[in-house]
């Protein structure tokens, strides 16, 4: 206790989980500029589907905080900045429409004349026992299309500075998190507890340094990564952890710079394999000076593609486990 | 018999020395003795259909009035409308402008009335029958023409085409069917919160109707009373089906439901002046949304791949054209009413005639973009950024200019 209070004072951190993460940002960004809200279902009065939103519309009220009949969003506004909340990303495709031809396209197709400084945001991805309608990870579709940036982000640092982000971009932005992280606190800096704090859109992050071999990964993910590291390493093998951070634009160059120095890679995702996030990762890698420094073929560890079962056992064995992130590893190593 | 008038007229001035007052003499009125401004009717008040209502008490007044200037402004408006499609009429068969092109020739007084009852401060979105209100929304012909063909001149510098053009208070040009509603609904919204006084019309048609995002847009207009606008423009077909064998019911006016509507004469522009007026009063006041339904009608077909002759007889369209023409109404009108001469009206056409001619002389001689501005615009206010080309070794760069 004592020790723990000392290296508070010491170091200014503070634990938050992700979902107060993400409060914090919106409160700042909602403080900070007017044309600022949110909007999306239950967000007002419920606080939340996930509680995400909690407190801020007993601050803001009504005008600044929208509660959305059940209506996906999709909306115009002319000059404010809105947040738009998903319930889910499965229901964003019922106005995928909205995001992709009237966001995303909307700066290109008139030369820059009307700008779209919106921000889509809720889980992506599986949960636990919400079954194949409530489980697509949307990542490789939204960042296949030109005029999004598509963020997704892993821990409470990466939640807040990539929120407040998205939110003072004059583009749409996609920003998937994960409803399984938004109960998990992690320590915040005393630099990402500042009201300035933001993290670029389009950087990656090395988590941990290693040698051995590059694993690469977003969201969730890198949590597991950073876990088969933890085992791998008491064998010997040091894995550099890389987290993602953004999906679109692509920080293809960190990947690159570490596999010059690790010589092997290992993507990790949630997603399905096919036309992917780990898929994309592959084909960049090929196309530029990395390939050559590569000792083995790149692996993906990704979902399994099949429709996300419900049954607890059959759940677990569709997604990666810690146990799979080693297998492949070792597999790419070939030890 | 009206040139005769004329003669007789000005003789008569002459012969009593009455002062004519100042005259411009333009050149194809040389060979024609032109009337002094001072013998026309300076402003006249018209019947106009009594429209259909819809959870409405009162309605749109029976009488419109309309000024001189007003009159000849509305017809210069149809006319440069009408001429600068039946221009992109021309301009596609000749292969010079391609993809998509949904003329808006026959619907001109929608456009016009609207405009004429809305300030430039209000906003305006509709679908892909987009021409007609671009240019009532403040774009020229110029732009206009060269974004149809494509050229870096285009309103949107030749980067969106017929589908895609954009103004101030204007957000197209929208290629999903319906998907434009939603988007008014949220403008409207963006108006109420930044309680600017301002309102959002916005337009579908009589195919869009039956789309399932209008009545959620409708909902929540009404549930939170957006300054909303909702205009179905009923050309009574939806590309080559018919109103009859697309909906379940025809009243688009009553469509909105718990929404109040009113159905409209949409040839007659003063008939859609006052009725967007009331529309306009009825947001402004804080009321909520309102459905106006204009019944119009259109020329050509759906788009310029079709003949627009396979699903109604040419026999309707000339019916409609020689009956219910929005600009020879409005022009028959201000003859009878002595409201301008034939001389006036042909000097305005001839006008038109020019500009549209200049315009398309832009658009077919201005360039093409040039390639360097394939990639940008992708993002606003963005540092340049590169983009993959079609092959590993094309990188190409995106800026975005503000």
């Amino acid at each position: 206790m004592a020790a723990s209070l000392r290296c508070f004072l010491r170091s200014g951190k503070v634990t938050v989980t992700v979902r107060d993460a993400l409060n914090q940002a919106m409160d700042e960004e909602l403080e900070r500029d007017e044309r600022v809200f949110l909007m999306g279902e239950e967000v007002a009065q419920y606080d939340g589907a996930y509680k995400v939103s909690r407190g801020l519309w007993k601050k803001y009220g009504d005008k600044r905080i929208i509660d959305t009949p059940i209506s996906e969003v999709r909306r115009r506004h002319a000059g404010l900045r809105p947040i738009c909340e998903f319930m889910t990303f499965n229901f964003s495709m019922q106005a995928i429409d909205q995001v992709i031809n009237s966001a995303a396209k909307t700066c290109y197709m008139s030369a820059g004349l009307q700008a779209v400084p919106i921000v889509f945001r809720g889980p992506n991805g599986a949960s636990a026992g919400v079954a194949a309608q409530h489980s697509q990870c949307f990542a490789a579709w939204y960042a296949h299309c030109p005029g999004l940036k598509v963020v997704s982000p892993w821990n409470s640092e990466d939640a807040k500075g990539l929120l407040k982000s998205a939110i003072r971009d004059d583009n749409p932005v996609v920003f998937l998190e994960n409803e399984l992280l938004y109960g998990v606190p992690f320590e915040m800096s005393e630099e990402a507890q500042s009201k300035d704090f933001t993290i670029p859109i389009g950087k990656a992050k090395v988590e941990r340094a290693g040698t051995h071999v590059t694993l690469v990964s977003h969201s969730r993910y890198v949590g597991y990564c950073l876990d088969a590291a933890a085992v791998l390493t008491k064998e010997g093998i040091e894995c550099e952890v890389i987290n993602l951070r953004t999906i679109r634009p692509m920080d293809v160059e960190s990947i690159e710079a570490s596999l010059m120095k690790t010589n092997h890679l290992v993507t990790v995702e949630g997603g399905w394999p096919q036309f992917g996030v780990g898929a994309e990762i592959c084909a960049r890698i090929m196309e530029g000076p990395a390939f050559n420094y590569l000792d083995s073929p790149v692996t993906r560890v990704t979902g399994v593609d099949i429709p996300m079962p419900y049954a607890k056992i059959l759940e677990d064995h569709s997604l990666p486990q810690i146990k799979d992130i080693i297998f492949s590893v070792k597999k790419t190593l070939n030890v | 018999m009206k040139t005769m008038l004329a003669i007789i007229s000005n003789a008569l001035c002459r012969m009593t020395g009455r002062n004519a007052g100042a005259q411009t003499v333009s050149e194809g009125a040389r060979v024609v003795v032109s009337r002094s401004f001072a013998d026309f009717t300076p402003q006249a008040t018209f019947d106009i259909k009594k429209c259909d209502l819809h959870r409405l008490e009162e309605g749109p007044p029976l009488k419109a009035e309309l000024t001189r200037d007003q009159g000849l402004q509305y017809y210069r408006t149809m006319q440069t409308v009408r001429r600068m499609e039946l221009k992109a009429d021309q301009l596609y068969k000749q292969k010079i402008i391609r993809g998509f092109c949904h003329l808006y020739d026959g619907q001109e007084a929608c456009a016009a009335g609207i405009e004429a009852s809305i300030n430039p401060t209000d906003h305006l979105i509709t679908a892909y029958r987009a021409h007609g209100y671009t240019y009532t929304r403040g774009v020229s012909i110029k732009e206009i023409l060269a974004e149809l063909t494509g050229r870096k001149g285009g309103v949107a510098k030749g980067k969106g085409g017929s589908m895609h053009m954009y103004a101030p208070h204007f957000y197209g040009g929208n290629g999903i069917v319906g998907a434009q509603v939603p988007l008014g609904a949220g403008i409207a919204l963006a108006c109420q919160y930044q309680g600017n006084d301002q309102l959002c019309v916005t337009l579908y048609g009589d195919g869009a109707a039956n789309q399932g995002q209008l009545f959620e847009s409708f909902n929540m207009a009404a549930l939170w009373k957006l300054p909303c606008i909702f205009i179905c423009e009923n050309n009574k077909y939806g590309m080559g089906t018919s109103v009859e064998r697309a909906s379940a019911s025809t009243d688009y006016y009553k469509r909105g439901d718990f929404i109040p509507g009113i159905r409209v004469d949409g040839m007659d522009v003063l008939c859609v002046r006052e009725a967007t007026k009331f529309a306009a009063d009825h947001c402004r006041s804080g009321k909520g949304p309102i459905i106006m339904e204009l019944q119009t009608y259109r020329y050509h077909g759906h788009s310029m791949s079709d003949p627009g002759v396979s699903y109604r007889t040419r026999e309707e369209i000339q019916e409609v054209r020689t009956k219910s023409d929005p600009i020879s109404m409005l022009k028959e009108r201000m003859l009878s009413n002595n409201m301008a001469s034939v001389e006036e009206f042909k000097e305005i056409d001839v006008d038109i005639r020019k500009q549209v001619e200049e315009a398309a002389q832009f658009a077919t001689s201005d360039p093409e973009p040039p390639l360097e501005d394939l990639c940008n615009h992708i993002f606003c206010n963005n540092p340049p950024l590169e983009v993959r080309g079609t092959n590993p070794w094309s990188k190409l760069k995106s800026v975005s200019k503000t």
